[in-house]
């Protein structure tokens, strides 16, 4: 944790005269929540180990537009949508990656109907793309024969079909790989989509991260891994409504590696 | 005699295809009432899809026991209106067992297959109906489903058997009568049909030849009254998904799931918005095809025909609503109610249209608040579960996502939390009160 993070903005390049591999788009709660700031940092030692010449946008970086979007706001998130493809068109972006499942979704799918088409990956996918170019490397460390289980973020699978990359990174750390009752396609929800983060549930008769915990406790994990900020919110608020909090960890699969790592 | 019978039957099959046919104009006019969408692209690959999950009912394999048992109903249903030319030939010009001749032995075979299937439908009936009555299988068991739902289920799950008792009686009188020499069909011996040839001496075996002549054609003329009778109830139920299934996997969304399309008239007013030269106080053009000048959807003509073509295609049979995470948690949301009642309304504009010579009557109705309330609407996660699961590729999350842009841009109706999160977007492009200035303050935090 000692040495300190390189994160240049487009800004910087731009003015160097150069372009980075990829934008690492770093998302609202990827930069404002603290719990996500950790997902953030923890991708960024590893794209400095593995010496990817990345770039963010920092201020120049706004809202995707995807909560508005889910509300209903369509006006909204046109108008931030269209500010962002601005953004990326007068640096001439052609990859994204991201740790935000909602961010990566609403570029990769609804950003093309406003005119700005990239090629967006997820970071699950494009650390993964690192261990297979050889750019980086893991032995299990501290997960060796851990068991964790990996919950679905709804945006990254079942609406994009990314079932294979985060689980491959955790086997990668030789742990053991429990799957929930619900999984892939038939994941649960955490709850936190389609703007519900922002407001209270309606009445029923248990929160839905109550009810995704309660699925991934029932496989005794000692670590649940998410591939979502939000998830991560959802599922640790759980873990602590079942006093669970000492033993099992809600971690991040960027997390996951940079800790393998030691990073 | 032989005249008298041709007469009825040829006056009861257009009867029931003619009545049918108007009841199907009907829900094609009705699905027109909903606006234009383009879903005539890709089209191989549209007709892959259809193959995949409405003929080969790929969906459905997911839960493999009633998948099996739907397909035997569903196989049995299609290889019976094989017999069912044969059953039209002989209706109208009096004769009787017109391919047997002609097909020889391909004609046991397939009468002989029928049977098999049909025994195999008996089955499945019976397990659904058991399933559905007995165990109470709590998808199928909901407050949503009682009343008509519920009976029409059970009324199919009979017709089905009733249906099957004909096709029995009918093949192994015939039997009987063959053995002795007396079927309609010349000569003396045995059908060979796989299941009649035993169950037929078995069962109909002390009969005089007279009952046994009456039992032959109950059996005959039931089969197709029970055709007909099912053809003209479809309307009336959630098994028009026999028919619809088939353009509704056609026209179904092959896009990512995740991707909501991009309301086109939006885009139109925020490029407005956000040209520095546009001059504000232009009048805007006069655009010809005009859409309608609502956002989002307050009722059922302000739904596409796809998600129209979706309620009159919905089974009903709520796998959407057991996947669905808000319901699962007691929310007030199911997914297969947003179906059901959005076919509702649009039946309840149909009979309005039909009422008033053709134009729609303002009734001081919509689905939206009559039909569906917003408490509902808003505690959807946009998940997709419901997609995934729906057998039929129905979306109720486009009917829920067009409702909601509906309150939020028509009405001004989100939830107060959901308009500060918007106000915090509109002024600092996060959804919290942060400084977007301060967007990369976490390098430096510990
Ligand atoms: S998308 Fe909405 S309606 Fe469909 S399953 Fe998810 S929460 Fe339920
Ligand atoms: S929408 Fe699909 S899954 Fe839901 S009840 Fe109808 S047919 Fe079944």
């Amino acid at each position: 944790m000692s040495e300190s993070l390189v994160v240049p903005t487009m800004a910087e390049m731009m003015a160097r005269g150069e372009q980075p591999e990829v934008l690492f788009w770093v998302g609202c709660s990827g930069s404002f929540d603290d719990r996500a700031k950790k997902i953030t940092k923890a991708f960024v030692r590893i794209l400095n180990r593995a010496n990817v010449k990345f770039a963010v946008l920092g201020s120049e970086e706004g809202c995707t537009g995807d909560p508005a979007k889910r509300a209903g706001n369509e006006f909204l998130f046109q108008m931030q949508a269209m500010m962002n493809i601005q953004v990326f068109d007068g640096y001439e972006v052609k990859k994204i990656v991201t740790a935000c499942p909602h961010c990566f979704n609403t570029i990769k799918n609804e950003y093309p109907g406003l005119g700005g088409t990239y090629e967006v990956v997820h970071h699950t996918e494009f650390l993964k793309s690192l261990l297979d170019d050889g750019r980086l490397t893991i032995e299990g460390g501290q997960f060796k024969g851990k068991r964790i289980t990996f919950h679905d973020p709804c945006y990254l699978g079942r609406a994009n079909k990314i079932y294979e990359a985060p689980r491959d990174l955790i086997q990668k750390l030789d742990a053991e790989l429990v799957e929930m009752k619900r999984s892939k396609a038939n994941g649960l929800c955490c709850g936190a989509g389609g703007a519900q983060m922002f407001k209270e549930p309606e009445k029923g008769n248990k929160d839905v991260n109550m009810e995704r915990t309660d699925d991934a406790l029932e496989v005794k994990p000692q670590i649940i891994a998410a591939g979502c900020p939000f998830c991560n919110t959802m599922l640790t608020d759980g873990v602590k409504f079942n006093h669970k909090e000492g033993e099992v960890q809600v971690l991040d699969v960027a997390e996951l590696i940079a800790n393998a790592q030691d990073l | 005699m032989h005249i008298l019978s041709s007469i009825l039957f040829i006056a009861l099959t257009v009867a029931g295809f003619g009545f049918f046919a108007v009841n199907a104009k009907k829900i094609y006019r009705n699905i027109k009432l909903g606006q234009p969408v383009n879903r005539t692209d890709r089209s191989s690959e549209r007709f892959k899809n259809m193959l995949l999950v409405a003929f080969g009912q790929k969906k459905m394999f997911t839960r493999p026991i009633p998948a099996l048992l739907h397909f035997a109903i569903y196989a049995a249903f299609m290889i019976t209106q094989i017999e069912l030319i044969e059953i039209f030939i002989d209706g109208i010009f009096g004769t009787h067992r017109i391919f047997k001749e002609p097909l020889g032995g391909f004609y046991t075979f397939m009468i002989s297959l029928i049977e098999v299937m049909s025994v195999a439908a008996l089955t499945a009936t019976i397990f659904f109906l058991s399933r559905r009555n007995l165990l109470k299988l709590p998808r199928l068991n909901m407050k949503e489903l009682l009343g008509w739902p519920k009976k029409d289920a059970n009324l199919i799950l009979m017709m089905e058997i009733v249906l099957v008792l004909c096709i029995f009686t009918m093949n192994g009188t015939d039997e009987v009568l063959y053995n002795i020499g007396k079927s309609h069909f010349t000569g003396q011996g045995s059908f060979n049909f796989t299941i009649s040839q035993f169950i037929g001496p078995t069962v109909f075996g002390s009969l005089s030849e007279g009952t046994l002549h009456i039992l032959e054609r109950v059996g005959w003329w039931g089969h197709f009254i029970m055709v007909l009778t099912f053809l003209n109830y479809l309307y009336f139920s959630k098994h028009l998904h026999i028919l619809l299934a088939f353009p509704n996997t056609y026209f179904a969304n092959l896009n990512p799931l995740g991707q909501f399309n991009n309301l086109e008239s939006v885009t139109n007013e925020v490029k407005l918005m956000m040209d520095p030269n546009a001059d504000p106080f232009a009048a805007p053009a006069v655009d010809e095809n005009a859409v309608p000048a609502k956002f989002g959807a307050q009722d059922v003509m302000d739904l596409n025909q796809v998600q129209l073509l979706n309620a009159y295609s919905c089974t009903e049979c709520g796998r959407c609503t057991s996947s669905c995470p808000a319901n699962i948690t007691g929310k007030k949301l199911s997914p297969r109610l947003i179906m059901m009642k959005t076919r509702d309304r649009l039946e309840e504009v149909g009979k309005n249209i039909d009422a008033n010579k053709g134009t729609f009557v303002e009734d001081g109705k919509t689905l939206l608040n009559d039909y569906i309330t917003p408490e509902e609407l808003w505690a959807c996660t946009t998940c997709n579960a419901c997609v995934e699961e729906c057998p039929i590729e129905i979306s109720p999350l486009s009917i829920i996502m067009d409702m909601r842009r509906f309150l939020v841009m028509e009405q001004s109706a989100a939830p107060m939390e959901l308009n500060t999160m918007m106000t915090n977007i509109e002024n600092n492009g996060a959804p919290w009160q942060y400084n977007q200035m301060d967007r990369l303050n976490w390098k430096d935090e510990n």
